[in-house]
């Protein structure tokens, strides 16, 4: 079991913890196209690597944030707001 | 007698004082204070311990440790039996009661055994070949009853079970003399250290001997202040360094009390793990190895120093490794009479062969005679040909296995650590360190016991100080080759005990080209079961390797998987059963329902009323009987669990109006509005009623299933896409109870008991929402309706739940009301064609599906979900949607679930009928259905298939009641 470092509650175990997938996701406008939407709502990249996710403290204090993570050592590169940019880029292995 | 107790003062871990008696399948036994079951047994001469998993051949004990493949039993009966525990690791208690596995009727006569005759039939992934002529599922009830090992107890387990958490700057894992070193010395270098051993004793593979620098080590890791957790076995390391670990804390069988607090359950968090957990012996291949007699040599040499047991009177000793020599002195010295020693290897360590130990260089035993007890073996030189004779007869009760080193890498492997291939002494060892973990003593190749001290004592220091770790001396294993099968023989020669894989099961796998080892595995099954392969692994890849012409660190191993050793589901289940399992949640005003005859079932998280039947009545009846009554009078109804949330801020009404399909900006101060909630696919993900209670102040409803995730959409939205929003959302769902009158009577029973007259239904219109106070208690009343009724929703302080009750309930008599539960409300809902969404909705809903299309077009907010309303396959006119059935013959019940569809199956399946009743107020069944194109069906007839039946129903137009919807207004 992974532990988080919630940026309100500090170092907690990832079982408290809810992800949601892949952040920085950009929601097109209502005048976006089917393939444009389709693209939104089902495509996601499966990195061996860095991967950018979205994580909730559910059972804590219910603050999402934005956390860095290797896919394959589980390591935690960095932990950021939601409204921050990202401070490393995805990189696939 | 073969096996046998030695004479004083062999034996270090036992009491000859204190005498303790045992059944071994109904036969009575005496042991030792401080015997494992399998010593007891071997001091009895008892051989035949159990029988395989597969063809049922007969073992006996083949280790001293918690490697042990064979002798497994039974513990106990009744609630308290546990399966397959390992003798080699059961203390013995007064009273303990075992039985051996997977024989019937007994150890010695099983007629299980008549598989062994049928082995051809039964060869690696026999269920993919054989018995498939006429069906598998003919032979698949029989062989399943063949195969297994113990058997689970069925009733709840008398014992409890506890879980602790820890963290530690430093985990040592493993007894031994290098964990204790290593724990000493990162405990001095002023890190918060922990050691876990598995084992009763401190001292490792050296506990047993009288070892002065182990005890030293044990009593100075004490003083430091490390926390020591003896007879606590380390399972499994996690992500970020989570070791698992399964403390004993009572004794497994015997004479115990009614209820005894027996595992407890540790996770610890460790900055640095150290792992110190030795290494198993491999055993040799040769035909026959299985049968009972043939064992380890060190379990052996452990046996008769520590348990002072003799494992026979004549041992032939096969070897492959320089530690086969250690063995036979120390046996030799016990009393054992040492036959020879068969080295596979062409030359024997110098100096051996002139000690007066007969020695065989470059032979192996080629044949063992005895089928439940050994009896002897066939001796012969390696290399020489098919005709190079019988080779030599030798009698023996005991043929001891000395194959080797295999460092236990578990934790290593689990940590994401590398392996090497040792070719000198045919042993994988760590490559390096691990992420977060770093092995010292045997398990990391270390042998030598003075560079094992040395490296475990640098180590610990450098993990304490956040160092780099040195690198470990790897040595001192001896020499030993990679072990490969007896070429030319006919009968099975195991790899795997435990799961009955002989070594032409893995040339049969790769004459099938499995090559991969972990398809060997899943394949052959070897490296399976309770012992996951301790004494069986290295050998099946190296003749895998040897089979495929490839070197064993090409052919590699399989994954380390946790956990190393079984875990009870006791153990892992904690405090979190029976009621704790799942807990339930409970009516603020439970008890008073209880006193007022309510009938509790479970509906989601909660206990509530199902109905409140008369005696005597029916549950189908009761509801009818309340449904009419409301109906007709009036009813009193619990809605506590809805789901409430309170929003606040300057934007909370622009918030609701991107969440819900509703425009709810638009309303006024005291006005409520239906909204359906939607995810960003468009499907229906929850409904419920928003209500103004000020300018920037709104009261939300949710359904009682839909409380959390309509929380949690809401949060996420807020946080993560709407974030220049400012909206506060409290969930206040535990904090207001809700108690709903309903029925024609409703406000003439509120006016009677008290209410103020602007709750009136002609000055507090349907869909509103309005503040009011009853004796100085706060109330927020909606007039809002899921019966179809006139109705109001009284949300209160949940403490002053019950207080209403019994205050509305005094008047009940004046209107002919009743209580009512969910089952009438779920008619009554019914009748009125409103949505369950959950049942009459699924993942693909949209709200056009279920009559709510018009108004989105309009709306300006560009709502969750919206887009997604306007691709293709949301404008299929054929999509399902939500309808309203009757049964032509106007009696037969309409099932939920049932497939609606031209002719029984197989057929094209049109749609399902989600809610289904007996309308008390039409007298005849009814259902709502999802059915494609079902909104231009009106009138046609279709046919509804449920279990072999098929019958024919119309389609209707909702509400089957009151379909200008006058009651609501009272």
């Amino acid at each position: 079991m992974m532990q988080l470092e919630c940026p309100c509650c500090g170092r907690r175990d990832e079982s408290e913890f809810v992800c949601a997938g892949t952040t920085h996701i950009a929601r097109p406008p209502p005048a976006a196209s089917d393939a444009q939407w389709g693209e939104y709502l089902f495509f996601r990249d499966n990195p061996k690597g860095v991967h950018l996710e979205r994580w909730r403290h559910s059972y804590g204090c219910g603050l999402w944030f934005n956390v860095a993570r290797h896919t394959v050592t589980h390591e935690i590169l960095a932990v950021y707001a939601m409204t921050d940019p990202p401070p490393l880029p995805a990189v696939a292995d | 007698m073969a096996s046998r107790r030695l004479g004083s003062p062999a034996g270090r871990w036992i009491d000859r004082s204190q005498p303790l008696g045992f059944t071994f399948n109904g036969r009575r036994l005496s042991g030792l204070r401080g015997d494992t079951l399998a010593s007891a047994l071997l001091a009895n001469d008892v051989r035949l311990v159990g029988r395989s998993f597969k063809l049922h051949r007969p073992r006996g004990v083949w280790s001293c440790g918690l490697e042990e493949p064979s002798a497994l039993v039974d513990v106990d009966e009744g609630a308290r039996r546990t399966p397959n525990v390992r003798a080699s690791r059961l203390v013995l208690e007064e009273g303990l009661s075992v039985r051996s596995v997977n024989c019937w009727p007994g150890v010695a006569f099983d007629l299980g055994a008549l598989t062994g005759a049928c082995a051809a039939l039964l060869p690696a992934g026999f269920y993919y070949k054989t018995f498939m002529w006429p069906s598998w599922r003919l032979f698949e009830p029989s062989i399943r009853r063949m195969a297994g090992l113990g058997r689970a107890p069925t009733e709840p387990d008398p014992d409890h079970y506890e879980e602790v958490a820890a963290e530690c700057d430093v985990l040592v894992v493993g007894g031994g003399i290098s964990g204790l070193a290593a724990a000493a010395a990162a405990a001095r270098a002023g890190a918060r250290t922990m050691l876990l051993t598995g084992a009763a004793h401190p001292g490792g593979a050296l506990a047993w001997r009288a070892d002065d620098e182990a005890q030293g080590l044990a009593r100075a890791v004490r003083q430091l202040g490390v926390r020591v957790l003896m007879r606590t076995l380390a399972f499994g390391l996690y992500n970020h360094n989570l070791v698992a670990a399964c403390e004993s804390l009572a004794a497994e069988g015997g004479e115990l009390p009614a209820s005894v607090l027996r595992e407890r359950l540790w996770k610890i968090r460790a900055r640095r793990v150290i792992a110190a957990a030795g290494a198993f012996e491999r055993p040799l291949l040769f035909p026959d190895n299985d049968r009972p007699g043939v064992m380890l040599a060190g379990a052996a040499v452990k046996y008769a120093g520590a348990y002072g047991v003799a494992c026979g009177r004549r041992a032939v000793i096969a070897a492959n490794s320089d530690s086969a020599y250690a063995a036979a002195r120390e046996l030799a010295q016990s009393g054992l009479e040492i036959v020879a020693v068969i080295d596979r290897r062409s030359e024997a360590p110098k100096g051996e062969t002139a000690s007066g130990l007969r020695v065989v260089p470059g032979a192996v035993v080629t044949a063992v005679a005895g089928t439940r007890a050994v009896q002897g073996c066939r001796v012969a030189r390696l290399g020489g040909g098919p005709r190079s004779g019988q080779g030599e007869w030798l009698e023996c009760d005991l043929i001891l296995s000395a194959g080797g080193l295999a460092p236990a890498v578990h934790l290593h492997s689990q940590a994401g650590g590398k392996l090497r291939w040792v070719s000198e002494s045919a042993m994988f060892v760590p490559d390096g360190a691990a992420p977060g973990l770093v092995s010292v003593g045997a398990c990391a190749g270390v042998f030598s016991r003075d560079a094992a001290l040395a490296h475990a004592t640098a180590v610990g220091e450098a993990l304490a100080k956040g160092a780099a770790a040195p690198t470990a001396p790897v040595g001192g294993a001896g020499r030993s080759e990679p072990i490969t099968c007896v070429p030319g023989r006919t009968s099975a020669q195991f790899v795997d005990l435990q799961n009955d894989v002989s070594a032409q099961d893995v040339a049969l796998a790769a004459r099938e080209n499995y090559r991969s080892v972990e398809h060997l595995k899943r394949y052959t099954t070897a490296g399976m079961g309770t012992d996951q392969g301790k004494t069986s692994n290295i050998n099946a890849l190296v003749l895998m390797g040897e089979l495929t012409s490839r070197a064993p660190a090409e052919v590699g191993t399989t994954r380390f998987r946790p956990p190393f050793a079984p875990v009870t589901l006791g153990a892992i289940a904690g405090r979190r059963v029976a009621s704790l399992y799942r807990p339930l949640r409970e009516l603020p005003a439970h008890a008073w329902h209880a006193s007022h005859g309510a009938l509790f079932e479970t509906f989601g998280d909660w206990r509530r009323p199902a109905a409140y039947p008369l005696p005597g009545e029916s549950l189908e009846a009761a509801a009818q009987r309340e449904a009419a009554c409301v109906r007709h009078h009036a009813g009193l109804f619990d809605g506590s669990p809805l789901g409430k949330l309170e929003l606040f801020g300057a934007d909370a009404a622009r918030f609701l109006d991107l969440m819900y399909v509703g425009t709810m900006s638009t309303l006024a101060i005291g006005q409520a509005r239906y909204g359906l909630l939607l995810n960003e696919h468009g499907t229906i993900v929850d409904d419920g009623i928003v209500a103004r209670l000020g300018d920037r102040h709104y009261w939300v409803n949710t359904t009682t299933a839909g409380a959390e995730r309509t929380l949690a959409a809401f949060e996420e939205w807020l946080q993560c896409e709407f974030t220049d929003l400012r909206v506060l959302v409290t969930p206040v769902t535990s904090r207001w109870g809700n108690v709903t009158v309903a029925g024609p009577s409703a406000w003439r029973w509120l006016e009677a008991s008290g209410f103020e007259a602007a709750l009136a239904p002609h000055s507090m219109r349907h869909m509103t929402l309005r503040e009011s106070a009853l004796e100085g208690v706060p109330l927020r009343v909606l007039r809002a309706s899921f019966t179809g009724e006139l109705g109001y929703e009284i949300n209160l302080p949940a403490d002053h739940a019950s207080a209403l009750f019994a205050r509305l309930w005094e008047r009940a008599a004046e209107v002919g009301a009743v209580l009512y539960g969910i089952e009438a409300l779920q008619l009554m809902r019914l009748e009125k064609g409103y949505l369950h969404v959950g049942s009459d909705t699924d993942g693909t809903t949209l709200p056009g599906d279920v009559g709510f299309a018009r108004g989105i077009e309009a709306k300006a907010a560009n709502f969750v979900g919206r887009r997604s309303l306007s691709r293709p396959a949301s404008r299929d006119p054929q999509r399902l949607q939500l309808v309203g059935l009757k049964p032509v013959d106007g009696r037969t019940a309409l099932h939920v679930g049932a497939h609606i569809a031209s002719h029984a199956p197989p057929a094209a399946i049109e749609g399902r009928v989600t809610s289904s009743g007996l309308s008390p107020e039409l007298a005849c069944p009814i259902a709502l259905a999802l059915l494609a194109g079902g909104t231009q069906r009106t009138g046609e007839r279709v046919q509804v298939y449920h279990l072999g039946v098929m019958t024919e129903a119309v389609v209707v137009r909702t509400p089957f009641v009151d379909p200008q919807g006058r009651r609501v207004h009272g």
